[in-house]
């Protein structure tokens, strides 16, 4: 297909752009198969280059010959366009809404894109398994780096190799996998120098109404326990929500068969009630007539804030586990690869201090989000603007940003990144000009040939000139873990990435930097 | 009264099950908690001016609880062994915190070691004639007027009043017999720019259809002042109903028919009474244990605090936009012209002039429009034996509209939001004279320029604690006018002063103290750059013409504020090389602890088990003692 049969005008002069917070632009608008362009033609004046896939979605208006466009973007940014002509305007809309909507991963601009900078340090080859498997091997020899997985027929969402414990076999793993949802069976997530305990994670058990039990997967677990300890199984789901489950082939550890456990209840929302809110929260910050009882109870009502203390309760109840009752920890929700990945990740971000690094957190997000299977594509192919119809799109790694961002307001030195590095994960995953975020799972993007054919994310941000926005100055490294407070006055509304400021920290964080 | 002193006492974390022992003792001022554990000994102070209220709870199994809550918003809890020591306890706080006479007063009996001089000193800091003279009256059409010299007209107005040239004296006499409490317009701000004045008075005795002709003329000398507007605006804060409602007891508002050229305008800010209710839900739903966040915000909606703050703030706004924008002037009232009315001139004029948003003319504002102009601080923060219908938020509200400010714009002030805090603390604490009784005219018959010490001078002369570490002076100049974002969700909690003693609510570290050490860091680097230029010189080695500058005194780094905002003191370099390396758990930062030498740097993370994560308990196996510290408390030391 040619993008060029897409775009019916490639080109309106005298258009007016309007931003938030920033002066309007006049210039000359531009449709590429990728990007919508808007220059002013002169010298030292910002261009703006859109990316179609970054947008939601987009309203026309006319005053008399005058079309007005509103683009709605995923990263949640709103820009307005006035285009002189009727037609045009009706041709660019039609030409924006048929180039935002491709459906094709394969015609996504990463697979276009070509780097300006030479690709010092290669992004697709910095994190991989075995690395971090050597770190592991240094501390213990418990654990072993399984193949079992190596053409992805045991799990889809799984990468190829996978951390388990040495006792257990790849027989074992086969008929474990076969007795957790979407054959996620319990592998290594993190394990705690300080005192040994690890962190496993896994999808629900399928127990069925039945009760069914399975050896391999009692024995796979309990292997990760001392003699005589005992381990928390953290479900991400109340215990109604678990029962539930069970009439639909899943379900949760029996006390039973699983003695040495103690399982733990919380109340992560589901994916799909997290898009809702995200999508009432963002009506309640655009409505700019609230008034303070409205704008409070529409907040409330968009259990945003609620989603933030609920997951980081649960991160910091799975990281209490490991450091202060020396206990191991394994984390499930239904499929694993949502509210399971956000308790894992955090929970590391508490517990170890590399993880607070910029490399640290890069490397957490390949680990418990790229490789673990967290269905980026899925969830990232929509965001609050969208009029299409839902399929399975959820904030989830919003909300996990938002989660981090909390504990760095309450520990703004223990972080090597700052905000902008946060904003800036988040406007990638939506839409990106690097192939890092694409796909649902290792195997998909094996299969796109994402590493040959596309850039990624890190050998771009990792370059010392980009680096430098992402530090933070006031960083000072410790080795503690650090305890956020969970408390509803503790906890903030993340108000950059909703468009409720501009970028005011940016301007703050310059300030401290001089000083 | 001897010292009275109760050993085994348990304090009782507000949040948490946590507790920690030590020794309680009540001096004739404080009451003082010692902690027991000699590593981290945490002290705690608390004047007994800041204390609201004393309830002895039921006897429990391990003592009798003492729950003390105070007007500073810590609320501490006690559980003290034997049931006698805690009645004694309870009955002298009772005797003790409602002091029946001035007299009784911490201001009258403290004593910072300063000579008649100095306290003199101190009290002529703030000289409001020198402010009105920085605006630029009196002036050709503004004049001071000697007719409340005696407190003659209005009692609670002070003696030095500014009045339009056209207003004289009958006219002046006869407006103030037609205005609630005789306080008629005066001038209380001019904005030079536009020659627009800001005036404030009490509510008209207008009932349902009298009208004063003198006061009529008034409201006309104000408007016949500024020649750049040909009306000026009329603002009620309160609500119109309320408004209303004053008419059938012979008060009210101004009918716009009787006066020629004005604007009337209502605000619609509540009275003390609902704004003590609002701030009594407020304090009720943030003290709830493990509050979950839809109770937290649905009961931040429901006690309408932000609302008011809000109100406040629109008022404002609307002031400082009628002035500087269409140069009208504005005469403000409410109904005796004390409480609402101060909030919105004050406030107003901290949105126009930046001169306010210093260290320095924030207190100017606060003598100003607060303390010169009558607000009853007495009857308002309860400083003797009270009415509790008088007692109100009004002051708290309005530190709290600056700091909402401040988070709008960081930039803009000179202090930071421990400043705020720190005088809604003196506020009550009757330490300074300040802030007692009710008007200048008390204050004169108490005498306390010459019996107590001004807190002015004394927060001056800690500045460097209050320091906004990001002010820019430049950012002052480029918007000289403040125009605040009203929208709802820019009003915020203001955690650090509705939780200051809550350690387990704040950020574990803190960007303001950070920031703090290093300006001091950088400031005594560059003394020690300069020392060795100097040195250079003498050895006559340096080529530049560098001017020899004289070597810093000394190399330490100044006292910071004992604050929980600001966390511990720094620790000097030398001491903290010697505990590098090493981790040290069971402590957490010390708290109110006076004269900590050597401090130092702390995460103050609290355990996870007081964060409320809960659901651990009746773990197998490991049943801790409840008050087995070590494991629960551990909060370990960053070194550095």
């Amino acid at each position: 297909m040619e993008f060029a049969e897409l775009i019916k005008t490639p080109r309106v002069d005298g258009v007016v752009l309007h931003r938030p917070f920033m002066p309007t632009v006049e210039g000359t608008l531009c449709l590429t198969g990728h990007h919508l362009i808007l220059s002013s033609r002169q010298d030292n004046t910002e261009e703006l280059w859109l990316l179609h896939a970054n947008i939601d979605s987009i309203e026309k208006r006319f005053v008399g010959s005058l079309g007005t466009i509103i683009v709605k973007c995923k990263d949640l940014r709103v820009i307005q366009l006035d285009i002189p002509g009727m037609e045009e305007c009706l041709n660019i809309a039609s030409s924006i809404e048929a180039l935002s909507t491709l459906d094709s991963v394969s015609l996504m601009y990463p697979f276009f894109y070509r780097p300006l900078f030479e690709v010092i340090e290669d992004g697709w080859q910095l994190f991989v398994p075995e690395e971090a498997f050597k770190d592991l091997e240094s501390m213990t020899d418990e654990w072993r780096l399984s193949e079992v997985n190596k053409d992805f027929s045991v799990c889809p969402s799984y990468p190829s190799l996978l951390t388990v414990p040495k006792d257990i076999d790849d027989e074992s793993l086969c008929k474990a996998a076969s007795f957790r949802h979407g054959g996620r069976f319990p592998v290594l997530s993190y394990y705690h120098k300080k005192n040994g305990m690890v962190m496993m994670r896994a999808a629900q058990p399928l127990t069925g109404t039945n009760g069914r039990r399975c050896k391999e997967d009692e024995k796979l677990i309990n292997a990760t326990l001392c003699a005589g300890k005992r381990g928390y199984i953290i479900d991400t789901r109340t215990i109604a929500v678990a029962q539930q489950a069970k009439a639909r082939g899943g379900g949760f550890e029996q006390e039973a068969n699983y003695a040495q456990w103690r399982r733990i209840h919380k109340a992560i929302e589901r994916s799909n009630v997290l898009q809702e809110g995200l999508i009432k929260l963002v009506e309640a910050c655009n409505d700019q007539s609230h008034s303070m009882d409205r704008w409070l109870s529409k907040l409330e009502a968009s259990n945003w804030q609620s989603n933030v203390k609920e997951i980081l309760t649960t991160a910091c109840l799975a990281a209490q586990c490991i450091d202060r009752e020396g206990a191991s920890v394994l984390v499930h929700g239904t499929e694993g690869t949502d509210s399971t990945l956000q308790v894992t990740s955090l929970a590391q971000i508490i517990l170890d201090p590399a993880c607070r690094t910029i490399r640290g957190f890069e490397a957490l997000i390949e680990r418990e989000w790229l490789q673990a299977g967290h269905p980026f594509q899925q969830r990232c192919a929509q965001s609050a603007y969208s009029n299409g119809k839902p399929r399975s799109e959820a904030p989830v790694f919003l909300l996990f940003l938002d989660c981090v961002w909390q504990i760095l307001r309450q520990f703004p030195c223990s972080f090597q990144f700052n905000e902008n590095f946060l904003i800036m994960l988040f406007e990638h995953a939506y839409a990106s000009q690097f192939g890092t975020f694409l796909g649902n799972s290792v195997a998909e993007r094996l299969k796109l040939l994402l590493s040959q054919k596309t850039v990624s994310l890190w050998s771009w941000v990792n370059r010392p000139q980009e680096l430098e926005r992402f530090l933070n100055p006031l960083y000072e490294p410790n080795n503690l873990v650090i305890w956020p407070s969970v408390a509803p006055q503790s906890l903030l509304l993340w108000e950059v990435p909703l468009q409720m400021h501009e970028m005011p920290k940016e301007h703050m964080d310059c300030e401290i930097s001089m000083c | 009264m001897s010292k009275y002193v109760v050993e085994q006492v348990k304090l009782l974390d507000r949040f948490s099950n946590k507790s920690v022992t030590g020794t309680l003792h009540l001096t004739a001022t404080h009451l003082i908690f010692v902690e027991s554990n000699s590593t981290s000994a945490q002290e705690i102070w608390i004047l007994h001016h800041h204390i609201a209220s004393v309830e002895k709870l039921s006897l429990k199994t391990n003592g009798c609880p003492l729950l003390i809550q105070c007007r500073n918003f810590r609320l501490v809890h006690f559980v003290i062994p034997r049931e006698r020591d805690c009645h004694d306890i309870y009955s002298s706080l009772l005797r003790l915190l409602r002091p029946v006479s001035y007299d009784e007063l911490y201001a009258f009996s403290y004593n910072p070691k300063q000579n008649d001089q100095q306290r003199e000193e101190g009290w002529q800091l703030i000289d409001l004639a020198a402010e009105f003279e920085r605006m630029g009256v009196p002036c050709d059409q503004w004049q001071l007027t000697d007719v409340n010299r005696e407190y003659k007209v209005c009692k609670t107005y002070p003696r030095d009043l500014y009045v339009p040239i056209m207003a004289s004296k009958p006219i002046i006499v006869g407006s103030s017999k037609f205005r609630s409490k005789g306080r008629f317009p005066v001038l209380t701000y001019f904005y030079q720019e536009k020659k627009a004045a800001v005036c404030r008075c009490s509510q008209p005795l207008s009932g349902f259809s009298a009208r004063c002709l003198e006061d009529e003329h008034m409201l006309q000398a104000i408007s016949k002042a500024n020649h750049n507007s040909r009306y000026i605006y009329v603002m009620d804060t309160r609500p119109k109903l309320n408004a209303l409602a004053n008419r059938a007891a012979g008060k009210g508002y101004e009918n716009e028919d009787n006066y020629s050229n004005i604007r009337f305008q209502f605000v619609g800010i509540e009275n003390i009474h609902v704004m003590r209710g609002s701030l009594q839900k407020l304090l009720e739903v943030v003290g709830t244990r493990s509050l979950s966040m839809t109770d937290y915000l649905v009961g931040l909606e429901n006690s309408g605090w932000l609302r008011h703050i809000k109100a406040i703030m629109d008022a404002a706004i609307f002031l400082a936009k009628a002035v500087t924008v269409e140069g009208a002037s504005v005469l403000v009232h409410c109904s005796d012209g004390w409480d609402r009315t101060a909030q919105v001139c004050a406030l107003g004029s901290l949105l126009m002039d930046p001169y306010y948003r210093t260290i320095k003319g924030f207190m100017v504002l606060i003598e100003k429009d607060w303390i010169s102009f009558g607000h009853k601080f007495a009857d308002r923060c309860d400083q003797l034996d009270p009415d509790p219908k008088e007692v109100s938020p009004i002051f708290t509200q309005f530190l709290e509209c600056v700091w909402q400010l401040t988070e709008q714009f960081p930039q803009a002030f000179e202090f930071s939001e421990w400043f705020l805090i720190q005088i809604h603390e003196h506020v009550h604490s009757c330490q300074f004279g300040n802030f007692l009784g009710n008007s200048q005219r008390q204050r004169e018959d108490l005498q306390l320029k010459e019996r107590t010490y001004s807190l002015w001078a004394h927060l001056l002369s800690e500045k460097q604690n209050y320091l906004n570490p990001v002010y820019s002076p430049s950012f002052a100049e480029s918007h000289p006018v403040l125009e605040p974002s009203t929208q709802a969700y820019h009003f915020k909690f203001w955690r650090n002063m509705y939780h200051q003693y809550d350690r387990s609510m704040h950020p574990r570290q803190s960007i303001l103290k950070h920031v703090l050490t290093l300006k001091d860091s950088n400031r005594e680097l560059e003394g020690t750059v300069q020392a060795l230029k100097t040195k250079l010189q003498k050895f006559s080695v340096s080529t530049s013409p560098l001017k020899p500058q004289t070597p810093p005194r000394e190399r330490s780094l100044p006292p910071r504020p004992q604050s929980l905002i600001l966390g511990a003191p720094l620790l000097s370099r030398k001491e903290v090389q010697q505990e590098e390396d090493e981790e040290v758990f069971g402590e957490e930062a010390m708290e109110d602890a006076p004269a900590i030498t050597g401090g130092e740097r702390t995460v103050e993370g609290s355990s996870a088990t007081e964060n409320g994560y809960g659901e651990l308990m009746g773990s197998f196996g490991s049943k801790n003692e409840p008050g087995a510290v070590t494991l629960e408390f551990g909060v370990a030391r960053m070194t550095c």
